[in-house]
């Protein structure tokens, strides 16, 4: 009787301890056993998983009762979802991450309004409408291996975000009922914000910082230039109040995409200016029109200031490298690179009298700058002169020594 | 020499002063053109000594509290702040997006680079627009008037 | 004037033993025959050496052997120092004017076999002192502190590492560690301003001194020729005909020297960052350009030996045979040449040439 009441002490003991480790329910302890992937693979990937960090268990998802040894366990009786249609999926996860006060009890930054935005987007809206290849929560998150956001395995960490669109998005089969390119990240993985993001830059762009996440939604014309404004704020201002915005706006044209391309953004170049071969300006503006003669000016303006300080900087490091000390000349020609850098910012005022502005005053720090450079040449050959004059006394010593020689030598023999 | 000194007539005498001369002369005018650049080099010059490590910023009394200034240092500009409370930090003025010189804003607090808006918190850190980096951080130290900028070998 | 030269003389002789001076000017001679030309190298040599002394002191006053602080010194040098340029640049090309004169003296001593009997020793000190010449030249290059004499010293000190044994001991001794860092520096700048100099006083001492002892040699060829009477046996007296047209041939040098100083001058380059990754084109100073090219054509095996060992082992056994060629060269003792010995000077200068230009390529 003793050992029997015993026995039983320890069984309840032992469920205890099992109900409160998700690792000992009755659910892993079955579906670890279990041999199709499909079943078994919950088990094994959920250790790894947030929400098991974060103390939660299979049946705070899925119901049930994971203290049940028996498949009466996965009853409805017993409050048993299952498994969610891919339809359902959003409000499966939405049953926490909407409940604010819920999510707060586990990081108090924690948004909770990831469903609202998820029903904007064209992926949400698309699924209500019976569309279930679109991308649901876990489609991007994953499904029991779900990681946090700064893991570096997520597939929704910043590094790895393009390939987990171009999951979908670039596979030209599955998207070839949507009629929309599937080239994109192709295209953004050759831009300078796809380039900085490979060099460790994680707040550099990728494919959600300019669509969004849960309300993915391409941007539309109207709002580009609000969408790369929230970075490159100077820019927007400055094409805000430019000739180009209210052109644009009348013909259609998106802001800054239409010089800068949308996802194969790549570093700019002073010939884009202008109306050279590579110039994005000829594009739209023809010979003759105020537009051309404005781009073939600012053109002109980058040109020289850009001439003047090649030229001023070859002129220093030649200067440098034969020993003459131009440090000053070289900190000021810094403020010619400056105004380059002004100049070609201020190209998208789109007027070439704000770019001249700039450019002027880098051309004469550059011309300064230069003259320096040029002087210290200088002081090189009054070295030679310095040199001209010591080989003279030189050449009068060697004379006057072959004359006593001879002289010498002559006595000598006489 | 001594030997040869008493076979000497008379146009011997006179062509052998003239080469005397011209070889005494040459001697002492090559010996001096030799000298003078190495006396000249002995005297110190009168830029004091500056290894690149270190430089004077600016006196004691240069910098109002919360206010900026832009000094060379090596062969690039360096940023030197007093911040509100009085202390002195100091920064390359480089910006680390595309090398523009950065400067302290007084409304914000903060330092701030023209060309593309960019802001860096008195720590050096970037905080705000392009820069991917922050400001590399130099060393100050007040050695009486002097504020002197070092940069940590 | 000559009173008073006579008085000054006088007084001297007083104290250093009657007419010593005066006895030794007098009595030294240099022979005069068609290789005369060649007896100038030695003086030129020396007289470099001097340069290279004195410019060496000036460059003391300013120049500060750390890591932090080398290269800073040597750019306020010649930046912001009155002439310091010029006194930076004639110790630069001095050196390699020097290095070229001491090769061409001893060439001309191996084919003109001054080497034999009685002067072994004479030849040996001589070789002697051209290593240390060599090492000079390779402490002091590093000494400026910047890019590509930081990495030429990598390399250069690699390849003592690699010497079987002692490699390992020998790298750590020469870098003062198992990188070049700064501790490197001050090795190199103490080997370069006290050891060194030490080494070539006592040897250059010997060198002269047996010079002295045992008078110029006279190539055989001449010697035969005047022992059979075919020829009269010439000379001039050292002090002051031979002694005046030195000084000519200094001087040419100091005009050369200047003038390669202001039309040349020796660049200084960009510090040397540890962690920067080698610039391409590291190459050593020219008068290792044709050991640092055979080790490049060197395969990396050669039967199962280390290809870099093997040119190291190499030229070790050419050097030592190189210092033993008056004992190997028994022949000449008795005044007859030895075609091979010929050869092998012809070769080993053909070498050392088309190596250099090579790697100059």
């Amino acid at each position: 009787m003793k050992t029997t009441l015993a026995t039983l002490l320890m069984l309840i003991g032992a469920l205890g301890a099992a109900a409160a480790d998700s690792g000992n329910s009755s659910c892993i302890t079955c579906h670890a056993l279990l041999e199709e992937p499909k079943l078994v693979n919950p088990a094994k990937l959920f250790d790894s998983d947030i929400h098991h960090q974060a103390g939660l268990t299979c049946a705070d998802c899925h119901g049930g009762d994971p203290n049940d040894e028996s498949m009466s366990a996965m009853s409805r009786t017993k409050g048993f979802r299952g498994v969610p249609k891919k339809a359902r999926i959003p409000d499966f996860c939405a049953r926490c991450h909407s409940d604010i006060a819920y999510m707060h009890r586990f990081n108090p930054k924690m948004r909770a309004d990831q469903l609202s935005q998820y029903l904007t987007s064209v992926h949400g809206k698309r699924l209500k409408q019976g569309d279930t290849k679109v991308a649901a929560c876990v489609d991007c998150h994953g499904i029991h291996n779900i990681l946090a956001v700064s893991d570096t395995r997520a597939p929704v960490y910043p590094a790895n975000v393009a390939s987990t669109c171009a999951h979908c998005h670039a596979d030209a089969a599955y998207m070839k009922d949507y009629q929309i390119p599937t080239d994109q990240v192709a295209q953004y993985q050759k831009s300078v914000h796809a380039q900085m993001l490979a060099q460790g830059d994680v707040s550099a762009p990728t494919c959600t910082t300019c669509h969004g996440n849960h309300g993915a939604t391409p941007p539309g014309v109207s709002s580009v230039a609000n969408v790369c404004g929230t970075c490159h704020v100077v820019f927007a201002q400055l094409f805000e109040k430019s000739p180009h915005q209210a052109a644009f706006a009348r013909m259609g044209l998106p802001g800054c995409v239409q010089c800068h391309s949308n996802h194969e953004i790549v570093k700019p170049s002073d010939e884009w200016v202008g109306v050279g071969a590579n110039s994005v300006c000829s594009t739209c503006h023809a010979s003759g029109d105020p537009g051309y003669r404005s781009a073939q000016a600012m053109a002109q303006d980058l040109a020289r200031l850009n001439l003047a300080i090649v030229r001023a900087d070859t002129n220093l490091d030649t200067a440098e490298r034969k020993g003459m000390e131009v440090s000053s000349a070289k900190v000021e020609l810094t403020n010619a690179h400056e105004a380059r850098v002004k100049a070609r910012v201020n190209v998208h005022t789109f007027r070439d009298e704000e770019v001249r502005k700039i450019t002027d005053q880098g051309l004469e720090i550059a011309t300064r700058s230069d003259q320096a450079g040029v002087a210290a040449i200088e002081e090189l050959n009054f070295r030679r002169k310095g040199l001209g004059i010591s080989l003279i006394t030189i050449l009068v010593a060697i004379a006057g020594l072959y004359l006593k020689i001879r002289q010498i030598e002559s006595r000598q023999k006489g | 020499m001594p030997s040869s000194e008493q076979r000497a007539d008379k146009p011997i005498q006179t062509g052998r002063r003239w080469v005397n001369v011209l070889l005494g002369s040459g001697l002492v005018a090559s010996v001096v053109s030799f000298l003078y650049p190495a006396i000249r080099y002995i005297i110190p010059p009168p830029v004091a000594e500056s290894t690149s490590r270190s430089v004077v910023a600016a006196k004691v009394d240069e910098l109002k509290r919360n206010s900026g200034k832009v000094f060379k240092f090596g062969s690039k500009p360096a940023l030197l702040v007093r911040t509100a409370d009085g202390t002195y930090r100091a920064f390359s003025a480089v910006c680390t997006h595309l090398n523009c010189t950065v400067q302290y804003r007084e409304d914000l607090h903060q330092i701030w680079c023209a060309c593309h808006n960019g802001l860096y918190d008195l720590e050096g850190r970037n905080v705000s627009g392009p820069p991917p980096r922050p400001l590399q951080m130099f060393e100050v130290h007040v050695q009486g008037e002097d504020v002197v900028v070092t940069r940590s070998a | 004037m000559s009173r008073l030269y006579r008085r000054t003389l006088a007084w001297f002789d007083e104290r250093f033993g009657a007419g010593s001076v005066e006895e030794f000017l007098r009595h030294k001679t240099i022979p005069v025959h068609r290789h005369s030309l060649w007896y100038y190298f030695g003086g030129m040599t020396l007289f470099l050496f001097i340069i290279q002394v004195l410019t060496g002191i000036l460059l003391l006053l300013y120049y500060r052997p750390t890591p932090n602080d080398a290269f800073e010194s040597v750019q306020y040098m010649v930046t912001q120092v009155r002439f310091g340029w010029l006194i930076r640049s004639i110790h630069s090309w001095s050196a390699n004017l020097m290095i070229f004169a001491a090769f061409v003296h001893m060439f001309s001593v191996y084919f003109l076999k001054a080497y034999r009997k009685p002067r072994e020793l004479t030849w040996i000190s001589g070789m002697l002192l051209l290593f240390v010449v060599l090492g000079f030249g390779f402490s002091g290059y590093l000494l400026p502190w910047n890019t590509l004499a930081f990495f030429a010293t990598k390399v250069g000190t690699e390849m003592a590492g690699s010497v079987p044994i002692i490699g390992k001991w020998l790298l750590i001794f020469l870098r003062g560690g198992e990188e070049v860092t700064g501790a490197t520096l001050t090795r190199f700048f103490g080997f370069h301003v006290a050891v060194l100099p030490g080494l070539a006083t006592m040897l250059l001492a010997i060198h002269l001194f047996l010079v002295q002892q045992l008078g110029m040699s006279v190539p055989p060829g001449v010697e035969r020729a005047i022992a059979e009477g075919r020829k009269p046996a010439r000379s001039t007296p050292f002090f002051p005909n031979f002694l005046l047209r030195d000084i000519i041939g200094w001087y040419a040098a100091l005009g050369a020297l200047g003038a390669l100083a202001a039309v040349f001058p020796w660049e200084l380059g960009t510090k040397a960052d540890a962690f920067a990754s080698a610039p391409a084109g590291i190459r050593p100073e020219w008068y290792f350009l044709f050991m640092f090219q055979t080790l490049k054509y060197l395969p990396a095996k050669v039967l199962f030996v280390d290809g870099e060992l093997l040119g190291i082992f190499g030229f070790s056994v050419a050097a030592l045979v190189w210092v033993a060629v008056p004992f190997l060269d028994r022949r000449i003792g008795f005044g007859r040449v030895t075609r091979f010995f010929t050869g092998l000077g012809v070769f080993a200068l053909g070498y050392m040439i088309v190596l250099s230009l090579l790697a100059l390529r």
